[in-house]
């Protein structure tokens, strides 16, 4: 799985306390500014260390995307303050760069064309099944749902090669076809089911923990006035949990547009989405700097517009996964 | 649904987004009617109850492509399900409404998570093929040559060392700039890497780590650095065993935002009062952070810790991309696409399978974890 999934933990309540707290804290000390700080000049410059550090390798690869091919591949990037040079053309010609079936500006495209709807099922599927675990009683109940807790850890290496040969294959016990496969080579139904099914388990979790926290009056009244539990999920449960869902969807469509290695399985050919292609340009052209530099920033935009953009609900995302149990 | 798919799949690729969601949520939309009419008492919600307990699973059966006694079975199936529903001790309709919420889900997962998974612990035991029957030879060969050990041993170098330093820059770095003029653009700054695609990243460290001879203009930073100290530029990716370390600062780049930014949660939750109180006791900060921070955001601590072993456990794509595994920097995920693309299946699955071992202690202390919560409730 990729970094930005956080994978859920239970802690016990008065961790959970703290960290709301904490929350609040912060939310609290961005109105209120004359607050006493705390440290020290030597923690402040190291907290520049770090930063200058942490952004370096990112800054220096924006400039070099600028520079031309032969500024690049001859002299450092840190260079350019003192050996201007500025170009598109790396941009222009990556974009055309790629394999036979696919260039890179097509494989941009499919890469939205995966992203989305692999971001829209597993919320919904999943959201039904956290409203069955948190309101609809049933008999091994915190089994069921400790094993879907559990799946979220189970390698995704190990599902993909059975799933693709069940996709491409089918499905024959005993020599009776259960399941014709998809025969859907070349489209991206394999890429959408996939990550929909990887997402499931901690999507599931977050989604339940909120889902539950709903208070019990709330859902109780909507049943003495004649709601079922259709009525109640859809007017109630949803509207209240969509901050949940929002800030998960966020995760979802960051860790779909990132992933390479379900594509490198599920996605051949002309479905291919940039990370793969970006892969396979790394492999191809690992010496063409200008293709590499230009290419990695194509890749970049559009999760990082998402996470400037939607920083705030992010963050609380990734508390929310991490601390409610 | 074979025949829709490939419908789709001839559609202009931006034009099958509304295509397919629009699709979907008819089917949803359905899901949830039926479960809103099911509980209803009277004879007509009766039969409707009866004719979608018979025909959905029919339904789906054809839609998979089965052959149609296994359809038939399936719509018998559905009919004894209608009667346990009718004669529920829980009224009628009541499980009706807990397998329309509870089955796209579970259907999901057996199909994708569980299935498979079972079938890879099989494939383990089985030769290259599938067929015959080879016992632990899969496993054997792993710990008999030497990239096979390197790969495991390197795994476990990888779970050791990027948990606990991004950990600690992680929670040094929230403790520094807690409450500091600038916190936010701060936190943006470290977090940023967590946004970019391990790929983008793995490009991004190669124009740190590139060299070039002695005597040229080098272009990688780190060289450049080495070649202002009057060194040698060096190639850091290509000399066991330290280019495995250098792939692991990759991940720790990336990682720290994410220890970052929950830690600094944490720390702004520890009761102000208690610091106050530390303060006025005379201990100095690093006492304060040692005492009193550290034991309150203990749990937390954890959580990212435990979040990040099983992230480096799994890690993939930068060592796919970086090196592809070469001059020993192989890890336990890589290995197992390279021998999967070799067509030697078992031994893929083998790997796998040591990967299962080596995350299902964290599986088993959770679990029990969340037991324990759930008892509570």
């Amino acid at each position: 799985m990729s970094a930005v999934t956080p994978i859920d933990l239970p802690i016990d309540r008065s961790t959970e306390h703290q960290l709301r707290a904490g929350e609040r804290a912060t939310q609290r000390s961005a109105i209120k500014r004359t607050k006493k700080r705390l440290t020290s000049r030597g923690a402040t410059i190291a907290a520049l260390v770090i930063a200058v550090l942490w952004t370096t390798p990112t800054f220096g690869l924006l400039l070099t995307s600028f520079r031309p091919a032969d500024l690049i591949s001859t002299t450092g990037w840190w260079t350019t303050f003192t050996n201007p040079g500025f170009t598109l053309d790396n941009y222009s010609q990556v974009l055309q760069a790629g394999n036979t079936s696919l260039t890179l500006a097509g494989s941009f495209l499919n890469s939205i064309a995966i992203t989305i709807p692999a971001t829209v099922f597993p919320l919904i599927v999943a959201s039904l099944a956290a409203y069955a675990f948190a309101w609809i009683d049933f008999k091994g109940k915190n089994w069921m749902f400790i094993g879907v807790f559990a799946l979220q850890i189970v390698p995704l290496q190990m599902a993909l090669v059975p799933l693709l040969s069940l996709f491409s294959r089918g499905l024959k016990i005993g020599g009776v076809q259960l399941f014709a496969g998809l025969d859907a080579s070349n489209s991206y139904s394999q890429v959408w089911i996939a990550h929909t099914i990887f997402a499931l388990p901690l999507a599931i979790f977050l989604l339940h923990n909120f889902v539950s926290e709903i208070p019990s009056e709330l859902i109780e009244a909507a049943r003495v006035d004649g709601a079922g539990h259709g009525q109640i999920f859809f007017r109630i449960v949803v509207p209240l949990t969509l901050p949940a869902i929002a800030s998960f969807a966020i995760f979802q469509f960051l860790w779909v547009w990132n992933d390479l290695l379900v594509a490198l399985v599920f996605a051949d050919g002309g479905v291919a989405p940039i990370t793969k292609l970006l892969a396979e340009v790394v492999g191809k052209y690992g010496d063409k700097w200008y293709l590499l530099s230009a290419g990695a920033f194509v890749a970049m935009v559009v999760p990082l517009v998402v996470f400037f953009s939607l920083q705030r609900f992010f963050v609380r995302g990734l508390l929310a996964g991490s601390t409610k149990g | 649904m074979s025949g829709f798919l490939k419908w789709v799949a001839t559609l202009p690729s931006l034009l099958q987004i509304p295509v397919v969601v629009a699709a979907f949520l008819v089917v949803i939309a359905l899901i949830i009617f039926f479960v809103e009419i099911a509980p209803r008492t009277g004879t007509l919600y009766t039969i409707v109850r009866l004719v979608v307990c018979v025909l959905s699973p029919v339904a789906i059966f054809v839609a998979l492509g089965s052959v149609w006694w296994a359809a038939a079975a399936a719509a018998v199936l559905g009919g004894l399900f209608f009667i346990l529903d009718y004669r529920s001790k829980t009224g009628a309709g009541y499980l009706f409404q807990l397998i329309g919420f509870l089955s796209p889900a579970i259907a999901l997962l057996a199909i994708g998570l569980i299935y498979p998974s079972v079938s890879t612990f099989i494939a383990a035991f089985f030769d290259n093929r599938g067929r015959g029957f080879v016992g632990l030879q899969n496993f054997v060969w792993i710990f008999t040559q030497q990239t096979g050990i390197t790969t495991v041993l390197n795994t476990i170098v990888w779970v050791l060392l990027v948990p606990t330093v991004s950990t600690a820059f992680g929670l040094a770095y929230a403790v520094f700039i807690d409450k500091s003029r600038g916190e936010k653009i701060f936190k943006v700054l470290v977090f940023m890497p967590m946004a970019i695609s391990f790929v983008g990243a793995s490009i991004i460290w190669r124009f740190i780590y590139a060299a070039k001879p002695v005597g040229q203009d080098q272009i990688g930073l780190l060289n450049q650095i080495v070649v202002w100290f009057g060194g040698q530029p060096l190639q850091w990716l290509q000399n066991s065993p330290w280019n495995t370390l250098f792939l692991i600062i990759i991940l720790i780049w990336v990682q720290t935002g994410f220890a970052m930014v929950v830690l600094s949660a944490a720390i702004k939750g520890v009761p102000a009062e208690q610091m106050e109180a530390a303060a006025l006791d005379g201990t100095n900060a690093w006492q304060r952070f040692t005492n009193v921070t550290v034991p309150g955001i203990r749990s937390s601590l954890i959580v990212v810790l435990t979040t990040i072993s099983i992230a480096s456990l799994k890690v993939f794509d930068i060592v796919r991309t970086m090196t592809a595994g070469a001059n020993n920097t192989s890890v336990i995920a890589n290995e197992m696409y390279t021998q999967w693309k070799g067509f030697e299946v078992g031994r893929s699955a083998a790997f796998a399978v040591v990967l299962f071992i080596l995350v299902l202690p964290i599986v088993i202390y959770n679990a029990r974890q969340i037991k324990a919560q759930r008892e509570i409730r």
